[in-house]
């Protein structure tokens, strides 16, 4: 009996906790006016997009799997 | 609401600027003011330890139209040259192979692992992306890529769209990309699992090509890749942010490399015969990837790890950081570790055994076994009196292939099949 009794709280806390997860994004953030360490070149993300592209050809010619940051595409017949 | 004091206007100026730098500051966004050119350019070289040696150029432009819209173009080449592993093992005595184009052989050492080192290859490729700002909320992108080498023709197209929201605190991401390759080996392409002929067991030029022929099929063939991913970018305090991606993509055609052979072994591990792989003609891969970043007061940090996987049954688990360090307003010293562990495909294996039927597919080629590898580098940037921005980039990169659980017969316990490969990236960047 004890467990009907609960059932009922369980679904609410359990939907509850579901509905402030998603409304929780929402709450994430800054403030437009907070956001000055945004506006840094280096937390840009592809500020080092060279580098990445690089990477990305190397690691892609040379092991199993790629892409994940960015699409992965056909490419090259790289040995 | 009137202004009444000095200090009701020295806050609200305040706040109506870091508003404005808060607007510029959106993450994804590149920074560029309005009416502006960025050229990005690199150089960098690729050295294997006793294998491949790549040199690769490349250079972007981004030109800003107004303050919505943004063209990125981009161009690389680069020349490989040098010798790779061809799949076959090592053995007790010197080995020699007909080359892939059936012209001239090649000869391996006693005990060392059989590289092919027929590669030289110069490949350009070309691409240019479109990104508009439609309004406050959605940005769009269109982009089409080419790229071409000797024996290899791959052409793109790739779009994409962008939703802000969450007083842009969180931006959803959809793209997608088609991408058309062509395969024309030198050659030609071998037949699945055929075995590899050799001219001293002929007694002319014309017989040898006669069976070299017969061997390999007419004409080339073709690669298609279809992508899609899905990306949030949320901004989670003043200092980070996280990104998350879920990328699906599904190739089908000719995934066989040409270049590639498993060697037919005895009980004893006595090669008796050399055969060309074969791949299956379809593969859909999934891939998560998450990333954090933050503004640290001396650098910025960021972590990230993907998890991928497909129907071939290759797993992999990659960890990466990369943490720089400003020593000065005008310079930083980086570092960069990369950790990754694949599992291999089902249809892996390091040889075959003679006797036993042949399978449909076979591949030995290590780059899809069993393997885990790393990376640590350093990077050294500097900005310039004028401006412009220098960096020196320094890694290593090792790879572990192991044994996926195959019992090594023989002779082949004696040899290291699974040899490490070493390799070193230098490169020098030039930002203006």
């Amino acid at each position: 009996m004890t467990t009907v009794c609960y059932r009922p709280l369980v679904k609410i806390a359990v939907t509850f906790a579901i509905a402030s997860g998603l409304l929780g994004c929402s709450s994430l953030g800054v403030q437009p006016w907070e956001k000055d360490q945004f506006a840094r070149a280096d937390m840009a993300l592809n500020s080092e997009k060279l580098d990445l592209a690089l990477d990305d050809h190397i690691y892609f010619s040379k092991e199993g799997t790629s892409g994940g940051r960015s699409l992965a595409g056909g490419g090259c017949g790289c040995n | 609401m009137q202004l009444t004091s000095k200090q009701h206007i020295a806050s609200a100026l305040a706040i109506a600027s870091c508003s404005l730098i808060g607007q510029q500051a959106y993450a994804a966004d590149p920074q560029l003011t309005q009416d502006d050119w960025k050229v990005d350019a690199a150089i960098m070289y690729y050295g294997e330890q006793d294998r491949v040696q790549a040199a690769e150029a490349i250079g972007n432009v981004q030109k800003a139209f107004g303050d919505t819209s943004l063209l990125d173009m981009k161009i690389v080449v680069d020349s490989l040259t040098g010798a790779s592993a061809s799949g076959a093992v090592a053995q007790a005595e010197s080995q020699t192979f007909t080359r892939p184009s059936g012209k001239g052989e090649y000869t391996i050492n006693a005990g060392d692992t059989p590289l092919d080192d027929t590669f030289h290859d110069t490949r350009v490729q070309l691409s240019a992306n479109w990104q508009e700002v439609l309004n406050q909320d959605w940005t769009t992108n269109v982009g089409v890529y080419a790229s071409k080498e000797f024996d290899y023709l791959s052409m793109g197209v790739n779009a994409g769209l962008e939703r802000s929201l969450n007083k842009n605190n969180t931006t959803l991401s959809l793209s997608a990309a088609f991408t058309n390759d062509i395969v024309d080996p030198v050659g030609g392409r071998p037949m699945a699992m055929s075995q590899m002929v050799f001219r001293d067991n002929y007694e002319s030029d014309a017989d040898y090509q006669a069976a070299f022929d017969q061997t390999r099929l007419s004409g080339d063939d073709t690669k298609q890749t279809s992508d899609i991913m899905f990306g949030v970018t949320q901004i989670l305090n003043r200092n980070w942010l996280m990104q998350a991606n879920y990328g699906l993509s599904s190739v089908s055609g000719y995934m066989t490399d040409p270049y590639k052979i498993l060697s037919e072994v005895d009980l004893n591990g006595q090669t008796q015969a050399y055969r060309y792989e074969n791949r299956p003609d379809s593969r859909l891969k999934h891939s998560v990837f998450v990333m954090t970043k933050g503004a640290l007061d001396s650098g910025v940090v960021d972590f990230s790890y993907r998890y991928s996987t497909d129907d071939w049954d290759i797993q992999s688990h990659t960890l990466e950081t990369h943490y720089r360090y400003n020593l000065s307003p005008t310079m930083y010293a980086q570092l960069h570790l990369r950790y990754y562990q694949q599992q291999a495909a089902e249809f892996y294996q390091p040889f075959l055994l003679s006797g036993e039927d042949l399978p449909e597919y076979a591949s030995a080629d290590y780059r899809i076994g069993d393997m885990t590898a790393y990376t640590v580098g350093v990077k050294f940037g500097q900005r310039l009196s004028n401006g412009h921005e220098m960096s020196y980039r320094l890694e290593y990169y090792q790879q572990n292939p192991d044994n996926n659980g195959t019992v090594l017969p023989g002779q082949l316990q004696q040899y290291d099949l699974f040899p490490s490969v070493k390799a070193i990236v230098a490169q020098v960047s030039y930002s203006f």
